[in-house]
């Protein structure tokens, strides 16, 4: 307790610098997010009309409050290419998370029954691909999928299709990616659960007759459930708004959310638009966004 | 088997191995055709290094290496000193003003979709009429990967006996002193671990970099990305082949300094 007490002056001048780099860097970009979504788009540079210049003095600042448009925001909630972007997002995040859970829950459950020392070589094996490129690993399976690639040649060698199957630009190609890049995600915070459970328990269970299966749903399961939502919500955030996995691996007739921003801010050069999509993007994230931050709170400053 | 329920299984076993597989066999046939000798990436032509002559023959590709590895070195320094401390105060100070928007603002970039963190940052790069190139980058990157040297850090310094600094401090060393000559020695392997992690973020990243570079300063993942999106060529799987090696390297040296550290710290790095 003393240590704390006289640790606490130094550490609050500890805060000061990078308590200030996140205030400019990550919550002031925010406040100029939300005024350009609503703003006038324009054909100039940059593409908008500004909304209020502080140094134009308070009237001028009271005429750009009245020149506040939602026209933006409108757009979106009306027209059917947004609005579907938004739901597509959702759907394919959850499917995608479903199956990652599926995966991932056994992988990681087989890793915390390893003997210890195993345990060790097993987590560096996961963490490994998550420090390596994503954009690589996507790219490694465009290789693979391609019209002439290794899947279709062993599929055709095997006999199992006569024809060379049209893999790239499916949504199965996407939620393979998907799946493929996340799964560390949804692994780590699971095993991290896992192994720490008490084997006492299960042997409980097992002396007090409940068959292996029956222990597992009555006891490991719940145990593991703190697990399973910081692996949901570390894969479910970030999917819903993916860019490069459904640009790269999916078809180009529905777009994700992300790739819909991509495309107003890159292509029509429209960041009003561009902005009043992420400020709803942010929106739809705020709820699993608040929750991911008390989870990761209590575990990383639970232990005082 | 009933009698001992936490031997590992067959089951276990086969799910873990299908998963490791699932994981390391596209990057192993990455790697392979890399050194294939034919123009068809699909058709083998013997083993021979004439994609990776190709890449160092390319000048704009090994500029935008170039540029990828000057921005990952200086963001990840940045941002270990910054997350360095971030975690220090959030682990040893008391609660101050603001603490909670604090930890909110260092968690939430780990998984802001980067779509959001790109866009946000450029419009104020724009606002305020900074010269787009290596230094927005920079910051822009510096901003996601200190999120995670401070998650990696302050799990570290969670995992400490605060004991070793109470008996610095009885000796005599005040709170400073006692840090550096106790605490940060014994957090050194996170921090390093920390600088490894915030380099292949950086190095990998394509979104934020897409929304925050200016004309002509490209990053690699930009121009790989340029180059995929036109269809599959052999050059690729050679430079991406050199990444992974660099981040191979990089992941040996960071494993030796976690090795160094407990093995608790060890489990909460990833994240």
């Amino acid at each position: 307790m003393s240590v704390r007490r006289i640790f606490a002056r130094p550490a609050r001048f500890a805060v000061i610098a990078p308590y200030l780099w996140m205030v400019l860097f990550f919550l002031v970009p925010f406040g100029f997010v939300l005024k350009i979504s609503l703003s006038q788009t324009a054909i100039a540079q940059p593409p908008y009309v500004p909304v209020f210049e502080l140094t134009q003095g308070a009237a001028a600042i009271k005429a750009a409050f009245a020149a506040l448009s939602l026209d933006n925001f409108r757009l979106l909630v009306s027209d059917d290419l947004y609005v579907l972007s938004y739901l597509r997002s959702l759907v394919v995040a959850g499917v995608s998370t479903s199956i990652l859970l599926l995966i991932g829950y056994p992988i990681a459950y087989g890793m915390a029954r390893l003997p210890r020392r195993w345990q060790s070589v097993a987590m560096m094996l996961v963490i490994v691909p998550f420090w390596t490129s994503f954009l690589i690993r996507i790219y490694a399976w465009i290789n693979i999928l391609q019209h002439d690639g290794l899947l279709n040649k062993i599929l055709l060698a095997l006999h199992l299709v006569s024809t060379p199957v049209v893999w790239l630009s499916t949504d199965s190609a996407m939620y393979l990616g998907i799946v493929y890049s996340y799964l560390p995600f949804m692994i780590l915070p699971l095993y991290a659960t896992l192994a720490k459970m008490d084997p006492a328990l299960l042997e409980a269970a097992s002396d007090l007759g409940a068959s292996p299966g029956r222990a597992f749903w009555l006891v490991t399961f719940p145990l593991s459930l703190p697990g399973v939502l910081a692996g949901v919500l570390l894969c479910f955030i970030p999917i819903t708004g993916e860019f490069v996995i459904p640009d790269l691996l999916a078809g180009s007739d529905s777009l994700m959310i992300g790739q819909t921003l991509w495309l107003e801010f890159f292509t029509n050069k429209d960041w009003p638009v561009a902005s009043a999509a992420a400020v709803l993007l942010l929106v739809l994230l705020l709820a699993p966004l608040l929750f991911y931050d008390r989870l990761q709170r209590r575990q990383l400053e639970g232990t005082r | 088997m009933a009698s001992h329920p936490n031997r590992i299984s067959r089951f276990n076993i086969a799910s873990l191995a299908l998963g490791l597989a699932f994981l390391y066999l596209p990057i192993a046939i990455l790697v392979i055709y890399s050194f294939n000798g034919s123009r068809l990436v699909t058709v083998w032509g013997g083993w021979s290094l004439r994609w990776y002559h190709e890449f160092f023959g390319d000048r704009a590709m090994i500029d935008a290496a170039w540029m990828s590895f000057r921005v990952a070195a200086s963001s990840a320094t940045i941002a270990t000193l910054l997350g360095t401390l971030a975690a220090v105060a959030l682990s040893r100070g008391e609660r101050f003003k603001g603490r909670t928007l604090f930890s909110g603002m260092l968690y939430a970039p780990l998984v802001m979709p980067e779509v959001i963190t790109g866009l946000s940052l450029l419009l104020l790069f724009v606002a305020v009429n900074a010269e787009r190139g290596f230094w927005t980058v920079t910051i822009a990157h510096t901003t996601l990967t200190l999120c995670f040297v401070a998650v990696v850090v302050q799990s570290r310094l969670g995992s400490l006996d605060r004991s070793l600094e109470e008996a610095a401090m009885d000796l005599g060393c005040d709170p400073v002193r006692a840090f550096l000559a106790v605490t940060l020695p014994l957090i050194w392997p996170a921090i390093i671990a920390g600088w490894m992690l915030a380099f292949t973020l950086s190095l990998d990243d394509l979104v934020i970099a897409s929304f925050t570079t200016g004309p002509g300063s490209e990053t690699l993942p930009i121009r790989i990305y340029s180059e995929v999106r036109l269809g599959v060529k052999p050059e690729i799987n050679a430079i991406c082949t050199l990444v992974i090696g660099l981040i191979a390297v990089v992941i040996v040296v960071a494993s030796l300094a976690t090795k160094l550290s407990s093995a608790q710290a060890k489990s909460a790095a990833p994240l």
